[in-house]
Formats: structure tokens, sequence, C-alpha cells
């Protein structure tokens, strides 16, 4: 009897012991123990050179940021980038939301699109860099690219990679039918229907998954659809549902319904796969579009495709306006223990020549560091999808240049989710486009006041 | 008589006052898990879903006013309307399908019901999002067999994603993943039968199909009815299949498609965590009720079962 309890007593204790003794194993596969600035997001997926100085975590999820960061350790004594990939967009704004929430967990520098960095200032999630040099790089980006990061005087992200937009278009396509390249959205309607009435593929493709597309689009023809600073974050203007927005909501629905365009979901095996063997004539797509394309298996040489880059169709061709799509910033974290330091990577990661160079050389960014915008080198490359066609230099530089930047609101996810809904009633005819966006206005406002902002 | 009654009483009280510590180091190591991976979660979650906090604003108690909020809200409503529409299509088709296959594999004897037995359990060894993956390849009109098929008959190929198909689309992918799993339920309790029983009918003259419907059935009960409760849950909480598919719907999946995909778009990407407990909890009450409603029932008419 009494050898038996204690069996039991020895036994429950041991199995506890082993259940404790799971957790103290957590902290050590870190690999940077001996770390000052490093933070608590884990371990790292690059080497660390220069082990004696300090790190900075950073989450990032460039195809080639592995290279990037092994060239950014080397040359550097003072500090060293501990890198991993958190996933890309949206399940890495998932995790740091998260971290946020819980007040730890969150790398030094975190790579965001544009779209959503004033979402994460109001969360109290990003640090002023105008306080920590920001101003030293300042002069390295255009105005537009600027404006996308900062409100007023505050500067929350440094912008790395660009998406100022363009069309590209199948040559080979355009030649088979007798198409013109068009400058207007009008021309682009009626070559749409030229092409149909000849038997061809769909002129292009209005996606309900593309709503930052659309907002681009939109925002061509004059929408300025949030009022809202970063510094006076309780009010916010709405204003979505402008003549001009309802006039490109309207074409396109036209397009959808005269059979024009396709309909399809984009960034998946069955678009990209449409764009290769040829089922649309254009891409109405940003800078990225060529290194996407290629990464994702459509290239010029396989398919027998021959794309080339023109300036996205305009609606005033005297006035012209550029637009942007995608991009991507590299922020400081409130999370993060040494500011000043992780304020030099955001500033200088994928900042020099050789990181730069190789971000072009692998398609990976469109680089907004005018070191590399603004050289001939990078303007005279010949870019192999586009059958060696200059398209930096015709197409894309000017259109970047001529960007003048756009005021996010602090709920782009909730706004995109909704607009994807508005985009779906254009689709599918249930409400006109202006109708769609009169409700979408109304659902943004209602939204905003829930949120608890003054609705100006 | 009395007195080896009191000397075996006495241990044995004394050895009551000892059991309960002992047997709490019994459960300590399930205990511990419990109360820190569920029960800690949960009553978080609950004090999470108390409070409101809008993105301009602070956090403010608001007691059960976000479950107000939650139950008047068309988009977590449309959801558990799916959900519920969803159930009541997809759970009679599963039953009978894996029913069906168990009732053919327990009668069958030869070595082809081994395999046929594996074949059909597969779909359910295979990852929800891998097997959702091909099913999406399978549904796609540029790479999928449809647009084949359907070109021999000069039809085009229906968008099988599409908002009006997507509800079928689904419908097929969870049949196919669970059938496989509810079938072996079903066969393992049909292996459970006394198999003199089967004589018994013979003898009283049951053909094959009396005794299936007659005998296996209605003895196997509690087993349908543990398959339906697992059913019922796994679809009112609908997530992953839809999600997976999510980028290729071309718009039908929303971001309130299920209530489970509204909760997690609000938590991790509308920065809504204390909306989203709400929606998690109000998510959970109705399973419940769900679930008792169904019990309630199947136990007036069954009398105790399950």
């Amino acid at each position: 009897m009494k050898t038996k309890s204690l069996l039991a007593v020895v036994s429950a204790g041991a199995l506890l012991a082993a259940l404790a003794g799971c957790s103290p194993d957590v902290s050590a596969g870190g690999g940077s123990t001996d770390s000052a600035g490093g933070g608590d997001a884990g371990s790292c997926s690059n080497t660390i050179v220069n082990k004696d100085a300090p790190q900075v975590s950073v989450w990032a999820w460039y195809p080639n940021i592995n290279t990037v960061v092994d060239m950014f350790n080397k040359s550097h004594d003072d500090v060293q980038v501990c890198w991993s990939n958190a996933g890309q967009g949206a399940d890495e704004y998932a995790k740091f939301s998260t971290a946020i929430a819980a007040g730890t967990g969150a790398p030094d520098v975190v790579m965001l699109e544009a779209e959503v960095v004033p979402g994460f200032i109001l969360q109290d999630a990003l640090v002023d860099l105008s306080e920590h040099g920001a101003d030293d790089v300042k002069a390295n980006f255009s105005a537009g690219a600027w404006k996308d990061v900062s409100s007023g005087d505050s500067v929350y992200a440094i912008p790395v990679d660009g998406g100022p937009m363009a069309m590209i278009y199948r040559a080979d396509i355009f030649t088979k039918y007798g198409i013109t390249v068009p400058t207007t959205w009008d021309e682009y309607a009626a070559a749409a229907q030229q092409l149909k009435d000849a038997g061809g593929p769909f002129m292009g493709d209005f996606g309900s998954n593309v709503p930052a597309w659309f907002t681009a689009l939109m925002t061509q023809n004059g929408q300025k659809a949030w009022d809202y600073e970063s510094a006076d974050p309780q009010k916010i203007g709405v204003n979505l549902n402008d003549a001009g927005s309802k006039k490109v909501a309207d074409y396109w629905q036209d397009l959808v319904k005269k059979g024009l365009v396709d309909t399809k979901d984009q960034f998946n095996t069955d678009y990209i796969g449409g764009l290769a063997n040829g089922s649309y004539a254009t891409y109405v797509s940003a800078a990225w579009a060529p290194g996407y394309l290629t990464g994702a298996g459509a290239s010029t040489e396989g398919d027998g495709a021959q794309w080339q880059a023109a300036p996205l169709p305009q609606w005033d061709p005297a006035n012209p306006v550029s637009v942007n799509w995608g991009g991507s910033t590299f922020a400081v974290t409130t999370q993060a223990k040494d500011k000043d330091l992780a304020a030099t990577v955001a500033k200088e990661l994928y900042a020099s020549d050789e990181e730069l160079q190789d971000g072009v050389d692998t398609q990976t960014i469109f680089p907004l560091n005018q070191k590399m915008l603004a050289s001939d080198a990078f303007a005279d490359t010949p870019v192999k999808f586009f059958n060696g066609q200059t398209a930096n230099k015709d197409v894309y530089i000017p259109a970047e240049n001529a960007y003048e930047g756009y005021t996010y609101s602090p709920f782009t996810t909730y706004y995109y989710s909704e607009l994807t809904k508005s985009m779906v009633s254009i689709i599918d005819g249930s409400k006109s486009g202006s109708q769609s966006l009169d409700d979408l206005q109304k659902t943004m406002t209602d939204y905003a006041k829930a949120q608890g902002f003054t609705v100006k | 008589m009395t007195n080896p009654a009191a000397v075996l009483r006495a241990p044995s009280r004394r050895r009551n006052l000892r059991r309960p510590w002992i047997g709490w180091l019994f459960i300590a190591p399930f205990g511990v898990i419990f109360l820190v991976f569920l029960v800690a979660p949960l009553v978080y979650a609950f004090y999470l879903s108390l409070f409101s906090k809008g993105l301009a604003t602070g956090t403010t108690f608001s007691g059960a006013g976000n479950y107000v909020k939650a139950f008047t809200d068309p988009e977590f409503l449309s959801g558990i309307w799916f959900v519920i529409r969803f159930a009541v299509i997809l759970i009679p088709i599963q039953m009978a399908v894996s029913l069906a296959a168990a009732l053919v594999l327990d009668a069958l004897t030869t070595r082809l019901s081994r395999f046929a037995r594996l074949a059909i359990f597969v779909p359910y060894a295979i990852p929800a999002v891998v097997g959702t993956l091909m099913w999406g390849f399978l549904y796609s009109p540029t790479f999928g067999p449809l647009t084949d098929l359907f070109k021999v008959v000069n039809q085009s190929a229906p968008e099988i994603l599409s908002s009006g198909n997507i509800f079928g689309g689904l419908l097929n992918i969870v049949v196919w993943q669970w059938a496989g799993y509810y079938m072996i339920i079903i066969y393992a309790a049909l292996r459970g039968i006394d198999p003199s029983i089967y004589e018994a009918a013979r003898i009283d003259g049951a053909g094959p199909r009396q005794i299936a419907f007659r005998i296996k059935v209605p003895m196997i009960s509690s087993a349908m009815a543990l398959i339906l409760v697992f059913a019922l849950i796994g679809t009112l909480q609908f997530f992953t299949e839809p999600q997976v598919l999510r980028p290729i719907s071309n718009g039908s999946i929303t971001s309130s498609f299920t209530p489970n995909i509204y909760a997690f778009d609000l938590a991790f990407r509308f920065s809504q965590f204390n909306y989203a407990s709400t929606i998690s909890f109000s998510l959970g009450i109705v399973v419940f009720i769900a679930v008792y409603i169904f019990l309630f029932a199947s136990r007036k008419r069954r009398g105790g079962l399950s």
C-alpha cells in the first residue's frame, strides 16, 4: 500500500517535472543571446558576420533579401541585421498586429507597404523617424514617395520599392489584330471592342481582389479618398463617390458588361496562366509586374509572348496623372530597444549601390532611391522581359517622377475588403458603378464613426 | 464479525482522506495543460469580449454591448445563416455516403474491401489545406478537367467558385474530405455487433437488406449520433476550405463568409481583437445551442442514446 502510493507520488511528480522542463528551452534557440539591440522576434535566418556588433531584428519578404542582408552585414561593423521572413503582406501584418496587441514579439524593423503605415501609426506601433535622422535620407527620394510615408513633419517609414503604374501589352497580339497602343481610356475601350469584334482575347482584367489597383485608377481620375493626418488621428474625411470615381467605376462596369475584359481574381495561377497563354492583350499593372511575372513563370522566351511597356492610359491626355500600386518601405517599431540603431538599419538597408543593384538585377524592386532611380545605368538597362525595351527610361521612371503621393486611411485593409465587395457588385451588375460607390461611401463613413473618428 | 469490519473500515477511511490529493497529482499533467492552453485563453477571450475599442478611441468597458452588436450584425448573421444552411444540406449527404460505404464494406469479405476501405479513408489523411488546393485546381477553368469535358458537348464549363456555385463546390470538397473518416467510425461500430444477432435474424427469415436496415442501422445509432455531433460542430466552425479558396474565388468568399473567417479577419486584418473575441464567443454560443437542440431532440426519440 505504502510503496504504491509513494510510487504514484513520485511518478506524478516526475511527470510534472518533465512538463515544466518543456518551457525553459524556448529561449535557447534564439542565437542572438549576446545582442544589445536584437529583438525577441526569433532566430535569424542569416549568418551574423560581425558577432560583436549589436543586432537589429528585421522582418522582410523581398525575394532577394537574404543576399541584401549579407551585403549589409559585411559592410557594417556598427550594427548587424538579424533577418527573418514572417510572411508576405497580409500574413506578416497579422503577426505584427498580434505582436502589437501583445506588447511583445515584434521585430525592431519591419517591412510594410505604404498603404498600411497609417493604420499601424494609429496603433502606436511605429516610431516617428524624423526624431531619428530621417531627414538625412530625404533627399534620396522623390516628393511623392516621401509623402506616402510621412504625415505632416513626421516620417514613419523609409521607402524602398515603388509601383508606378503603366500598361504592359502583348505586341504580338496588338500586331495580329491591328491595334494601336491606346493612350487614353477611350482608346483603350475602343481597342477592346476592336479585339472582341475580331474574335481576339480579352483586352484586360477587372479582378475583385485587386482593390488597390482600382483605388489607383480612381485616384487617377481625381479621387481624393481620404482626408487624414496621423498628427490629428481622431478626424477623417471620406470622399469615395465623387464624379471622377463614378466615371471610372461605370467605365469598367461597361467593359465587363460588354465582355471586353475578364473578371478573374489576380495573383493566382489561373490568372498568370492566362497572361502567359495570351488570354489577355494588356495588363494594367505597376513597375513590379515584369519581375513578378518572370518569377511566376510567365516570360517572354518560353511562351513566344512579346511583352512591351507603355504609359498608363489617361483620362485627360493634356493633364496626365501618374498613380502608384504597391511598393514597400522599412519602418521602426515602437518595440525596438535601440530606436536610433533600428532607424539606422531602416535608412541604410537596401540603400547601398551594391544592394540596390542586386534588387534591380534580380527584378525584385523598382528602386525609389534616387541614387539608382536617377542613374543612367538604370535608365538605359534593356529589360529582358520586354525584349530589350528600355522600359525604365521610356515608361516607369517618368511615371515615378510624376507621382505626387497619396494619403492613405488608417483602415486600409477594411476599406479594401469593402471595396472588393463593391467591385463584385460592379462585376455581377447587381449595382451600377455609381451606386456601388455611393453605398461604399456610406459604409466607410459609418465604419469611421463606429471606430470613433469624427468624420469631416 | 464486527471487529474485523471495524479494522477494515479504519484504514479505508484513511485512504479516503489521502486519495484526493494523490488523485490531483495524477491529473495534474493534464490539468496544467488544460488550464494553460484551454481555460485561460477562454477566460481571457471572454474578458476581451466585454470591452470595446475603436481604432480612434481608447478601450472602454461595454459589458454585453458587443454581444448585442454581434447578434444584430448583418455580417455575422449572414455567416451564421450560411453555415446553418451548409450543415443542413451537408450532414445528411455526408451521413448517407459514409453509411452506405460502411454497410457495403461490412457486407463484403473479399480482399477488395480492405483496399476500398483504405481508398475511401485516404482523403481524410490528406491535410485539409492540400486537399482544398487540389480541388481548387480541379475547379479551375484554365487548368481543370471541366473545361475539356464540357468542350466535348460544346458547352463552356461552369465557374464552380462563382458566388452562385460556391456552395456546391465547397459541399463537394467537405464530403470528399470527411466521408471516409465517418465511414471508419460507422464501420468500427458495425464490427462491434455480435454476429450471432445476424444469424438469429437470418433464421427468422430476414434478407440482407432487412439485416442492414433493421438490425445494423438501429444498433449503430449511437455512432451515427456521434458523427452527427462532430459534423455539426465542424460545419458551424467552417474555416479552412473557404479560407484557402479565397484567393481564387473571384470575390465570392468575403471577409464574413463564415463566422470563423469573420472573427479571423476582424482580429488579424482589421485589428479589432475585442469584437473578434465577441464574435468567437457568439459563435460558441450558437454551436452550443445547436448541439443542445440536437441532443435534446435525439434523446426524446431514442430514449437516452448518446
